[in-house]
């Protein structure tokens, strides 16, 4: 049994968040070592060959959040990272016409007025506010959540800062950001929209990873995310990453290494060791130990806490919390290889609109009907998606003239009624491409390879518990000081030397690296 | 004809009595002016058949605020009787089961152990964290929601103080409450109980009212709200007035007139005069104009500013602030006069005192929002039937009964159709057939039934939408943002212009508190001036 | 796509530079010819046609549309007679600006209001209640203004309306050949001149009847350019580039009221409760911070810049629309928004905000101009807009 005594820290997993805190432990000068199970680093943020000729962005397939400062302060540029535009949204409606959302605001608003003159206005309003809200939150997602039932001087400071910040915004904006916490998506949109696809897609953007339907409160406010980008200006936070989402791991990792930090794929962490109370190294499936002044954690809360660790090593109420925190999968995936490029019966034809989102989103009653299918343990028959054409962004994604199109789908539960096996999955599969078929004529006959990722398949080939694909749902009670669960919410845990940096913890979801970066930012303070 | 007085109060339900017996109280000139022929708003006993009387929209007395309790007991000598059901809920379930929620927890746990041991043993914990929550929420329910912008020295206090009781919870508690706050109650049953029945009766108090399933986030507040000033050691509470509900608004309305208050009941107010942005009186249906130094509106938020206010008078973000309140009617009421007792499949006539709630399962009450979602009235609606006759044979001729089910969902908004006498017929006999799988004779001893849907609500009751807590009771509805953000102080941007309806904090129910509350508040300007 | 005018069949035949610009989600031309002059001097000299579709247009109608919009905007509108037009500004309730445009009363319960950006939503916001039916007809009526010394004689020769009867700040309705037609005589040049509004269908028979009728007299199309350069003559505000409107401002101090933007004129506190009236009463309680002023650019300050390097002063005969500081003594004091060489003034002219304490008169500042990569400052002098104001534009 070799035992290596040389690291100051251990990341176990090598998924963005794990590399992010690993190029910054590394950055500062820590001898850090990546464990990764898979053969490639990424986790879900990762570009595969499936099909010969033809590259997947697996799972995760646009860059929604990526912080600016991570990219400036590791140089991502430099390493390889390009992101490139995903600007136009189009909707297809039933109907045979579409709603559409470009880059260009006048064209927006052209297209808009389409559809109703009073919500062209609307959308305007709708987005300075969007835009203040956002900033008004930034701080928040880059700041280490304070216990709001704590008296030490540094969480109240914090808290008061916090109340100080919320009270800088102002009484419009203040009550805003409340009505968009407490809402729904629907409701919320109600407010200031009348046609139904806008809404819908609109919505769209709030339920994806959850397991919520546009009418659910709590879903309003992740509206805001399609606005930090903006706030964020030249670094285009909301893109295609070149080569695919795992352009961005790559980055990442290329950055980690330049820093010193040492990745080792295929090596599966067994279990964390603990010894006195504090995390001492990690033991390999293998049955290699490794030791490292501290260790952490990358993967969901549910393995940190509940697979990683004896149990004994952690207070009951802890593990109580850790156990009842919602993890439910909701979404898939589906990639496919084209033969040609696809054609939407409602706009044919080559058009930019090929080169930016195509969401299935016509109306609420249209994605609350696929939620309210998954309710009740099925699948959605006529599902919400969100595809991109990838190959259309980076011709390289695909041999010359063939395409690669990625399907986000939702609801598909995990716990789905009678259980997921290979036939369920296909039979998915068929719903996602028959309901699409149905705006895209040709679709069928141009498949060439289709790849079906259920929350099942998520789980066993990606790691993720119930196939969630943000690490714990996002709901109100998931979020801030209570992510995972407080007060552990500061990325350390009750064992000493083991911290936590993945999307489970605040601010969790989305490729944003906000996690590891202030994991390691904690861990430096610690060390 | 001097028709001039210190406070005017639109509408005599009972938050405007209680408004009105406050200020009178403190030597104040009120007038109550009531549209309908009684007083009372929703908490009206009515007869619907000759010798059957019935509460004919609300159908549970709340938990009154102490302080409205302590005024009747002083003005009146003796407050009216309120009915503590023993057993409180009584929930059938299709195959013969049932679940019974006694007063006493221990009663209460064997019926629950019958079902699911480890749910038995779970609900005492569970009683004990939901009545901390409550207690918390009474706390600031009592006090007026602080202005989060200018929070001024009184406020501060109210707020330490609130931050103080929070803190004696300890941290764990603390934590605990308020992760429930934004929960489903769906999530939160699923955390303590396995039985469906048993979540599904809970879960059903915090759907009460609302156009929101149990899987929607808030709907574990409501559970807490429901809880508030109740018994704190049962699982669920019914509380009835005897002699029906209208016996609490006559009461309050003998009170307010005791205190010096005119009540004129069939005076509708059509508007509120204004003049250089300060509320100078009103004018009613007749024509007639009364002037007062200020109008308190019992009537919910969008008919005080949209329908009784020129809107003129209000800028186009406050209307459109009002006209974004969410009302939405979810629920419908049908009461029956009964030739006999209805005999159910399972338990004990003795077991019917209180409420029979139809709620198997979460997931049932789920599919029944499901229809009210997308505007249609419930296949399989939830019910909350009571059977008032059972304890107090007034109500109905010797040997026979009076029911009033409360029936959810009965949407507003319709999708197809419209509220008419064949909708409304429909919805009875959903609800009558769901309710004949636990008791098959009650089709048979109907002698006359009643059906208000949400558009009788608001045509005979003046709910807006139909909606029973003068809207919705959803997080983003609530505490400082009732009934509009930034407008919770009881105040409006008319100068003496004052809500005290169930639209204002801290919402709806048989409660007395918006109105009291409100008092307090009118009381201080006063004071001021 | 961007959307085209019901002009554009014309527009586009004409427009031998192939420069357009947008305006409010539409293409326009900004100059027809490779350079913009010659469309500037028709407007001066002879008659300039120009395609003003794009504005936004609202159809008011109803017993309340006098009331709703006597809410809105801040003139006051039961002073406007039936035929009357007149321009206006509206605000916020805080009394800042959210758009300007001109209010014409077609008849006693009929108005129609033009706007540089959507306002359908506002206008229904503030319509609650009221008996009133608000349409938007931008896209339904086509509007081309006909400016300049000659357009009279052009619209007389063109319809049957009573042209000489039609005073400034009126309208009239009228048939150009056999077309129906509103003329009002306004315009956005400071000049005698004309709009004239048809049904979208009819536009391009409007256009070429306007232009046959208009040939003895020299009838020009003219682009925004030509445009741009009369208006900042005549001191005429535009909207998102000499003020943002408060609605679409992303923070306060970029928002401005009628008082910061020389429409005091406009504001008529007495009248009844309007949006904004309060903070504008306010306001109007102290003077306000800043003031919306001309800029003569000084000959001299400039030659002796240029020289400096061995150049000719180098005018800007486009106009710009950008943020140029304005100095007193070194220190910044307000900023241009727009400004150009007047080629009928032969002077370098500007609008600009400045500080109020700076804004009298005569007061000598100085604004920067760009020489030869390098920052200087021109000596300027304040002087109330407009720059341009002949006798013909009201007689």
């Amino acid at each position: 049994m070799a035992s290596q005594n040389n690291y100051d820290a251990i990341v176990i997993g090598g998924g963005h968040n794990g590399l992010v805190a690993a190029a910054y432990l590394a950055r500062a000068g820590k001898k850090v070592l990546v464990l990764e199970r898979r053969h490639l680093v990424g986790g879900s943020t990762v570009t595969e060959e499936i099909y010969p000729g033809f590259k997947y962005s697996v799972l995760s397939y646009v860059v929604s959040l990526l912080r600016p400062e991570i990219i400036r302060e590791l140089d991502l540029a430099a390493h390889g990272l390009e992101l490139l535009p995903l600007e136009s949204t189009v909707t297809p409606l039933p109907n045979g016409d579409y709603l559409a959302r470009w880059a260009d605001h006048d064209q927006t608003r052209r297209e808009l007025y389409r559809h109703s003159p009073k919500d062209a206005e609307a959308y305007d309003e709708f987005g300075t506010l969007m835009y203040h809200l956002a900033f008004a939150i930034k701080p928040i997602l880059a700041m280490v959540p304070p216990d709001p039932t704590s008296l030490n001087p540094g969480d109240l400071r914090s808290l008061v800062k916090l109340g100080n910040h919320f009270r800088g915004l102002g009484e419009e904006k203040l009550y805003s950001l409340i009505k968009l916490m407490t809402m729904s998506s629907a409701d919320y949109l109600d407010e200031w929209f009348e046609t139904e696809a806008l809404k819908a897609t609109m919505s769209a953007s709030g339920v994806i990873g959850t397991f919520l339907g546009p009418r659910s409160p709590g879903t309003a406010y992740v509206l805001l995310h399609h606005y930090m980008g903006e706030i964020d200006g030249a670094f285009r936070a909301w893109g295609f990453a070149k080569g695919g989402t795992g352009g961005v791991s790559e980055a990442i990792a290329s950055a980690a290494r330049r820093f010193g930090a040492e990745i080792r794929t295929e090596s599966t962490v067994a279990r964390v060791i603990v010894e006195n109370g504090r995390a001492a190294g990690v033991v390999l499936e293998n049955g290699d130990d490794i030791r490292a002044s501290v260790v952490v954690s990358g993967v969901d809360p549910k393995r940190t806490f509940l697979d990683l660790i004896e149990p004994g090593e952690l207070p009951g109420e802890f593990v109580h919390a850790i156990r009842r925190f919602r993890i439910r999968g909701s979404s898939g995936k589906v990639n496919l290889a084209l033969d040609e490029l696809p054609e939407l019966a409602c706009l044919p034809g080559r058009g930019p609109h090929l080169r930016g989102a195509i969401s299935i989103s016509p109306s609420i009653e249209y994605l609350e009907r696929a939620y309210d299918d998954a309710k009740y343990g099925g699948f959605s028959r006529h599902p919400f998606m969100d595809i991109i054409i990838p190959s259309m962004i980076d011709p390289d994604m695909a041999p010359p003239g063939k395409h690669v199109m990625s399907i986000f789908v939702q609801y598909a539960p995990y716990e789905l009624d009678g259980g997921w096996n290979d036939a369920r999955r296909e039979e998915f599969g068929d719903a996602v491409i028959d309901t699409l078929s149905e705006y895209m004529p040709n679709l069928k006959d141009i498949i060439l390879h289709r790849q079906v990722l259920t929350p099942w398949d998520m789980e066993r080939e990606f790691g993720l518990t119930e196939g969630n694909i943000f690490h714990g749902e996002l709901s109100l009670h998931q979020l801030f000081f209570m992510r995972p669960a407080a007060p552990w919410s500061d990325y350390r845990t009750p064992v000493r030397d083991f911290y936590q940096c993945g999307s489970g913890t605040h601010p969790g979801g989305g490729i944003s690296g906000a996690s590891g970066r202030l994991a390691a930012r904690t861990m430096l303070e610690d060390m | 004809m001097s028709q001039r007085y210190d406070a005017i109060i639109i509408g005599a339900g009972h938050n405007g009595l209680t408004t009105a017996a406050r200020l009178a109280k403190t030597g104040m000139r009120v007038l109550a002016l009531e549209r309908r022929e009684t007083i009372g708003g929703a908490l009206v006993t009515e007869e619907i058949h000759p010798g059957f009387k019935v509460d004919a929209a609300c159908h549970q007395a709340g938990a009154l605020h102490p302080g409205v309790i302590s005024d009747l007991e002083q003005a009146l000598g003796v407050a009216p009787e309120i009915v503590r059901c023993d057993p409180a809920v009584f929930a059938p379930q299709i195959d013969g089961r049932h679940l019974l929620l006694w007063r006493d927890p221990a009663a209460t746990a064997e019926s629950i152990a019958a079902l699911s041991r480890s749910d038995a043993e779970n609900a005492k914990p569970f009683v004990e964290l939901a009545t901390k929550a409550a207690g918390l929420l009474e706390a600031a329910y009592d006090q007026t929601p602080p202005d989060l912008l200018s929070v001024g020295a009184s406020d501060l206090w109210s707020l330490v103080r609130l931050g103080g009781r929070a803190r004696r919870l300890g941290k764990r508690d603390m934590m605990e409450v308020g992760r429930l706050l934004t929960m489903t109650v769906t999530e939160l049953l699923d955390e303590w109980f396995e039985n469906d029945l048993l979540k599904g009766t809970l879960g059903a108090t915090g759907i009460s009212g609302m156009f929101q399933g149990p899987m929607a986030a808030g709907t574990a507040y409501m559970l807490l709200h429901n809880r508030v000033g109740m018994d704190s050691g049962a699982l669920r509470s019914t509380y009835r007035v005897h002699g029906g509900i209208g016996v609490l608004s006559r009461a309050l309305g003998d009170l307010a007139q005791s205190c010096g208050a005119e009540i004129r009941t069939s005076a509708p107010v059509v508007r509120v005069t204004i003049r250089n942005g300060r509320a100078t009186g009103v004018v009613l249906e007749n024509g007639d104009e009364i002037t007062a130094d200020r109008v308190i509106s019992n009537a919910d938020p969008r008919h005080t500013f949209l329908s009784l206010v020129d809107p003129v008078e209000l800028t186009p973000r406050f209307v459109r602030q009002v006209r974004n309140i969410k009302y939405r009617g979810a629920c419908a009421k049908v009461n029956l006069a009964l030739d006999t007792l209805p005999s159910f499949t399972s338990g004990e006539a003795a077991h019917l005192g209180g409420v029979v709630s139809i709620s198997p399962s979460l997931a049932y009450l789920e599919r029944a929002y499901d229809d009210a979602k997308y505007g249609d009235i419930s296949q399989e609606p939830y019910l909350e039937a009571v059977i008032p006759s059972i304890s107090d044979p007034s109500l109905a001729p010797h040997g026979k009964h009076v029911m009033s089910i409360l029936v959810q969902y009965a949407p507003y908004h319709l999708k197809r159709g419209a509220w008419d006498q064949s909708t409304k017929d429909q919805l009875a006999e959903h609800a009558i057939k769901t309710l004949a799988q636990y008791a098959p004779n009650l089709e048979q001893i109907i002698l006359e039934r009643q059906v208000l849907s949400p558009r009788d609500l608001e045509t005979d009751f003046g709910l807006t939408e139909g909606n029973i807590y003068h809207g919705e009771m959803t997080l983003d509805q609530l505490f400082f943002m009732r009934p509009v953000p930034g407008w919770a102080r009881y105040r409006t941007p008319i100068e003496n212009l004052y809500l005290c309806g169930a639209g204002t904090h801290p919402g709806g129910g048989v409660t007395g508190r918006p109105g009291y509350n409100a008092a307090r508040e009118i009381l201080k300007d006063v004071k001021r001036r | 796509m961007l959307r085209t005018t019901p002009f554009h069949a014309r527009t586009s035949a004409l427009c031998q530079a192939q420069n357009w610009r947008r305006w409010a989600g539409y293409i326009a031309a900004s100059s027809y010819e490779l350079n913009h002059d010659r469309e500037y001097h028709a407007i001066r000299s002879a008659a300039a046609l120009i395609d003003v579709s794009p504005l936004y247009k609202y159809l008011l109608r109803g017993p309340d549309a006098q009331r709703l919009l006597n809410r809105v905007v801040t003139r006051d509108v039961e002073k406007c007679a039936v035929n009357q037009v007149m321009y206006t500004p509206w605000c916020d309730e805080a009394g800042k600006v959210i758009d300007d445009g001109t209010l014409s009363r077609l008849g006693e319960e009929m108005f129609r209001l033009t706007a540089a950006e959507p306002n359908l939503r506002w206008l229904q916001d503030n319509a609650v209640s009221l008996d009133v039916t608000i349409d938007d007809v931008s896209d339904s009526i086509a509007a081309v203004a006909l400016q300049g010394p000659n357009s009279r004689e052009i619209l007389k020769r063109a319809s049957d309306a009573d042209l000489d009867g039609l005073r400034f700040f009126r309208l009239t309705s009228g048939r150009v050949q056999d077309v129906p037609v509103t003329i009002s005589r306004t315009g956005y040049t400071g000049d005698l001149g004309y709009e004239v509004w048809v049904d979208a269908e009819r536009a391009l028979s409007l256009w070429d009847s306007l232009v046959s009728a208009g040939e003895p007299y020299g009838i020009t199309p003219a682009g925004m350019l030509a445009l741009d350069v009369a208006r900042i003559e005549a001191g005429l505000l535009l909207n998102q580039v000499d003020y943002i409107p408060a609605n679409k401002a992303l923070i306060e101090a970029r928002k401005s009221s009628p008082f910061e933007l020389g429409l005091g004129w406009t504001v008529v506190l007495e009248k009844d409760h309007f949006v904004g009236q309060t903070a504008l009463l306010e306001e109007r309680k102290q003077d306000p911070e800043w003031q919306f002023k001309g800029l003569e650019i000084e000959w001299d300050s400039l030659e002796e810049i240029y020289n400096g390097f061995g150049l000719p002063p180098e005018l800007p005969t486009v106009p710009w629309r950008t943020s140029v500081p304005v100095y007193s003594h070194d220190r910044q004091i307000g900023y241009g928004t727009s400004g150009a060489w007047s080629p009928t003034l032969k002077k370098y002219i500007a609008l600009a905000h400045l500080q109020a304490r700076h804004a009298e008169p005569g007061t000598e500042l100085t604004m920067e101009v760009t020489a030869e990569h390098q920052r200087k400052h021109a000596r300027a002098r304040v002087v109330d807009p407009p720059f341009f104001d002949p006798e013909r534009k009201r007689a």
